[in-house]
């Protein structure tokens, strides 16, 4: 009996969490797939039914004929989208490295620091992450204001006499997204250079390669790992990013993740923004599976 | 051990202060005496003391507070089984799948989610309000305990799981009495992980709720959007108070947990020895 409800046990450890991810992750991806796939109609909710079991087998079939691509059709005609796409996947990769030319000399830094205050600091990389999102990039508008106060700063000092127009353009949202995502690109180059022997980069030294070389030779690629990590960790959401294009960015920036929001919201085209969601989660597939690699790798490499 | 050098030492404060400025002013100006967030005219608590006239926005607090501790819960119990899951049974069947499944939430865009999650409670004619956004909330949150668990499972000793077996003890007992104990920290870490993230999420929120649930930053942001104000900044710094406590207070008590085990270990070695 105990041995019976152990194996009970064990099967629903795996069994519990699976159903759950199954249920509420996986299968509303194929939800989206069917609804990209209908007509638009003015009725609550706004698509043609999914499915409708009671018509049995040919009932289902009949539905699939009914399948359009209409939608996707329309993505493809209208240039909004396409540009939308694109201008994400450029200000997500523009964002990532700045945030990589930023972040790793903090991760170094800190990864050379005395030992005794490495806790303290990487505490204070992980303490901006935990607080709210939407409030860090709201702290961003009073700064970033052409009466705000860079501005102020600037024109106290005398480097400009006329306000910058930071605000509402696309240098404000590298600038949230590179603020926004800083710790996830500092956390795991601080992982990977904290574990590294530090008696490599002696050899190398003893061996006649200068400090710069020596950096490029051995730190940087024993690095890379966590590079890459923090990279992924940064590329991916911010291709889909919504808050920052909206409350930084200007009406002229598109974002992919802005037209899905307004796409839904405001035009309450719920077949069309499924649509948009298929294509960029066909987009970031490779990043995405790519991620999860990275991440069984180091999961393995733990054990 | 080289000295840290120069470049070193201001590169991590120039970081830091990138990091904390733009908090550290607007904190600063939720005690603004104006109705500018940008002119400094005197000290006062006036928008603090405003808040609480705000029904509104305690409505919202409220909702955001039960939300985070209901969801923050179960993602915990969640999270830690798949952590479990994924450490300890090296095979299953759908074992890619599953681990796929937990990894992708943490970077998936979370216009993608909150739109399928969405339309999965649309599909089967689930009210939208608190409940959908609970749901969607442990969803989205299990995933980030799972990996904070996991990294604990991965630096575990094993052997003295094994040992409580030996003697006889059931997997479940053996669970209990050795496991939960020595991932606590971590299990706690996760949960209040989870708490801040859930208190945190907009989007996700946005697309799941229904009528009557609004949570806070569906509050602030319909109110940033009209402008930046000294109110928004005085919840914004009561906000981040509460997540620093909370983080401070968690932080303590892991470090009280490992100095205790630490302590426990070395007597029990010296007891052996």
């Amino acid at each position: 009996m105990a041995k019976l409800s152990s194996a009970l046990a064990s099967r629903l450890v795996i069994i519990v969490p699976y159903a759950w991810l199954l249920f509420f992750f996986l299968i509303p991806f194929f939800i989206v797939l069917r609804i990209s796939l209908s007509q638009t109609t003015v009725a609550m909710p706004p698509y043609t039914p999914v499915f409708d079991l009671a018509g049995g087998l040919a009932g289902i079939l009949d539905k699939v004929r009914e399948f359009s691509v209409d939608n996707y059709v329309w993505l493809t005609e209208d240039a909004l989208y396409f540009n939308a796409y694109v201008s994400s996947l450029v200000i997500a990769s523009i964002s990532t490295i700045l945030t990589l030319l930023i972040g790793y000399p903090i991760a170094y830094g800190m990864a050379k620091a005395p030992p005794a205050i490495r806790p303290t600091l990487l505490m204070m990389v992980i303490l901006p992450f935990w607080t709210s999102f939407l409030i860090r990039v709201y702290a961003w508008i009073a700064i970033l204001k052409p009466e705000g106060l860079l501005n102020q700063f600037l024109i106290a000092i005398g480097v400009i006499d006329q306000p910058l127009i930071i605000l509402n353009t696309n240098s404000a949202i590298y600038i949230g997204i590179v603020y926004s995502y800083l710790p996830f690109m500092v956390l795991p180059i601080y992982s990977a250079l904290e574990k590294m022997d530090h008696s490599l980069i002696e050899a190398a030294q003893d061996l006649g390669c200068t400090p710069i070389r020596a950096f490029w030779r051995v730190t940087f690629p024993l690095s890379l790992p966590g590079v890459v990590a923090g990279c992924l960790l940064v590329f991916i959401p911010a291709v889909g990013e919504f808050v920052i294009p909206d409350l930084l960015g200007g009406s002229e920036t598109l974002m992919i993740g802005k037209t899905l929001w307004s796409e839904f919201n405001s035009n309450r085209d719920w077949p069309v923004s499924s649509a948009v969601a298929i294509i960029l989660l066909m987009i970031l597939v490779v990043p995405i599976v790519y991620f999860q690699n990275v991440q069984a790798k180091a999961d393995s490499e733990g054990r | 051990m080289e000295k840290w050098s120069r470049f070193n030492i201001a590169s991590v404060v120039l970081g830091f202060g990138f990091l904390y400025l733009p908090i550290v002013l607007l904190v600063i100006f939720s005690f603004n005496e104006s109705k500018l967030v940008t002119v400094w005219a005197g000290f006062s608590t006036k928008w603090y003391s405003q808040l609480w006239h705000n029904q509104g926005l305690l409505d919202a607090a409220w909702v955001t507070i039960r939300v985070g501790l209901l969801s923050a819960t179960c993602a915990t119990v969640l999270g830690t089984l798949a952590a479990l899951a994924l450490v300890r049974y090296s095979r299953f069947r759908g074992r890619v799948l599953f681990s796929g499944m937990v990894y992708a939430p943490l970077v998936m865009p979370e216009v993608i989610t909150g739109l399928s999650l969405l339309l999965l409670f649309v599909a089967i004619g689930f009210d939208r309000g608190f409940w959908t956004i609970t749901l969607a909330h442990i969803t989205f949150t299990m995933c980030f305990v799972a990996v904070v668990v996991q990294s604990r499972l991965l630096s575990f000793d094993q052997s003295i799981e094994e040992a409580a077996l030996d003697l006889g003890a059931t997997p479940v007992r053996t669970f209990f009495a050795i496991t939960l104990p020595v991932i606590a920290p971590a299990v706690f870490s996760g949960w209040v992980l989870a708490f801040t993230l859930s208190l945190d999420d907009l989007v996700i929120s946005s697309f799941t709720t229904g009528p009557g649930a609004t949570t806070l930053p569906m509050k602030i942001y319909s109110q940033v959007r009209l402008g930046v104000t000294p109110e928004i900044n005085a919840i914004c710094t009561i906000l981040i108070g509460i997540v620093a406590l909370g983080v401070v207070v968690a932080s303590i008590v892991t470090k009280r947990r490992e100095v205790q085990r630490e302590r426990d270990e070395r007597a029990a070695i010296a007891a052996i020895g």
